[in-house]
């Protein structure tokens, strides 16, 4: 069975401001779409929405042709999500944020698969450490540790390339265009200049108008 | 790449959730311990305060224990979502393919484990300083430990909806605070009664129903107030 999110007509309010408008956009297996636009053009809240956080919108959503709001819990198990703050507890190892993160797909998992993730994002010798004492950019590896350990067809990154050194947004790079190849898809906003990425899509929002547009 | 089916594994995130919680909170130790101190403190200040004489003190000390343990679980609640919505595991929490109203239930048991059942098992000992009368003792605990309970699971709702507000403290005491009228009414009753050589069961059940109530109701209602929350 092969997966699809459609959007129609979307269009979201804040505080009385218009966001942006009239979206429609499908991400189906092998695509990358790239969300671009200046700071508080709404990138992270179109995103949000996109990744079912946020119902305040008008417009339809559809996740394989069924309406977000009953499709939900199939949405969410095909989801992987990384926002704007790693979402890694800083009083935790990055074991023991990993651990919690495969239980709650359900999954028990072992921990020399976790140990296998976490040096494969540069981080063997700190397993152990208190994610606290981990640099900006470790934390952030941690969380990008999950792409590999719960596997999900659609990943949402917001920012994803925060904080990661040179080498580390190459590998990252890599790893996007490996989960394209392999039929998965990624929505993701960044700054960042990227690599060619396979199929890669832009959306633009404005102040004013929005395209989307193919590469 | 195939469609994940949502798969079974509820029981998994449940126990890592309370794992993950206990370990949060055990490596943090000063938030478990301050409701406690402020348990202690309060308590200890009364005899000071009022008088020394026994059959005064005995005659308060039920309302007393129950006020402050009261106050003690609610100075605790703010951290309840805190830290979980400001590092962003909360929104992950909220995405994650479970039931929320079942993983919002690990959090509130681990919050009761390391704050309602402590505060219910030292109340005996701060009994002794209002000079309450020993027979009482078993059933004090047993009063704070179902009341506290109760009061973690309302309290869980107030704290689910502040969590986005930066200075939630005073609007969260005045969400849940008449929320609790009714535990403390019976939770206080029942030593009482002790006491007063009556038979506390009556007032017991119906704590435990309290409890029941707020077991079946307050995990949905903490669900929907995290995500009104997080689509603040």
């Amino acid at each position: 069975m092969t997966f699809r999110l459609e959007a129609r007509g979307l269009a979201c309010e804040r505080d009385d401001r218009r966001l942006f408008q009239d979206i429609d956009l499908e991400v189906g297996p092998g695509e990358v779409l790239r969300v671009e636009g200046p700071n508080g053009s709404g990138k992270t809240t179109l995103l949000k929405i996109l990744s079912g956080q946020l119902t305040d919108y008008s417009g339809e959503l559809h996740w394989c042709g069924q309406p977000m709001r009953r499709a939900r819990s199939a949405f969410l198990a095909n989801l992987l999500y990384l926002g704007h703050t790693p979402g890694v507890k800083a009083a935790l190892s990055p074991l023991e944020n990993l651990a919690w993160y495969q239980a709650l797909c359900g999954e028990r998992g072992d921990e020399a698969e976790r140990m296998a993730v976490l040096a494969d994002v540069g981080l063997h010798g700190f397993e152990d450490v208190p994610v606290a004492q981990l640099s900006a950019g470790q934390q952030r590896r941690v969380a990008l540790a999950r792409l590999t350990l719960t596997p999900r067809p659609l990943w949402v990154l917001d920012e994803p390339f925060t904080a990661i050194d040179k080498h580390g947004v190459a590998r990252l790079e890599q790893r996007l265009l490996d989960h394209a190849q392999a039929g998965g898809s990624v929505i993701l906003t960044t700054h960042h200049e990227l690599a060619p990425l396979g199929e890669l899509r832009r959306i633009t929002l404005g102040h004013r108008a929005c395209s989307v547009a193919g590469e | 790449m195939q469609v994940v089916e949502p798969k079974a594994g509820l029981g998994v995130a449940i126990a890592a959730t309370v794992k993950r919680d206990l370990t949060l909170m055990l490596r943090r130790r000063s938030e478990v311990i301050n409701p406690l101190v402020f348990f202690a403190l309060v308590i200890t200040l009364f005899p000071l305060g009022i008088s020394p004489d026994t059959e005064l003190l005995a005659a308060i000390a039920p309302g007393l224990l129950w006020v402050a343990a009261l106050l003690a679980t609610q100075l605790s609640l703010d951290t309840l979502f805190r830290g979980d919505y400001d590092d962003g595991s909360l929104e992950q929490l909220l995405l994650s393919p479970q039931p929320l109203p079942a993983l919002v239930l690990s959090k509130v048991l681990v919050h009761w484990l390391l704050t309602g059942l402590p505060l219910a098992l030292m109340a005996p000992v701060l009994g002794l300083m209002l000079a309450l009368p020993v027979g009482s003792f078993a059933v004090l605990a047993l009063s704070l430990a179902l009341g506290s309970a109760s009061l973690s699971l309302i309290g869980a709702i107030g704290a689910a909806l502040t969590v986005g507000l930066s200075r939630g403290g005073v609007l969260l005491s005045l969400l849940v605070l008449p929320l609790y009228i009714p535990v403390l009414i019976f939770g206080a009753g029942a030593v009482q009664v002790v006491i007063l050589d009556g038979n506390a069961a009556p007032h017991l059940a119906i704590l435990g129903a309290q409890l029941c109530l707020a077991l079946m109701l307050s995990p949905w209602a903490i669900a929907a107030a995290l995500r009104i929350s997080i689509n603040g």
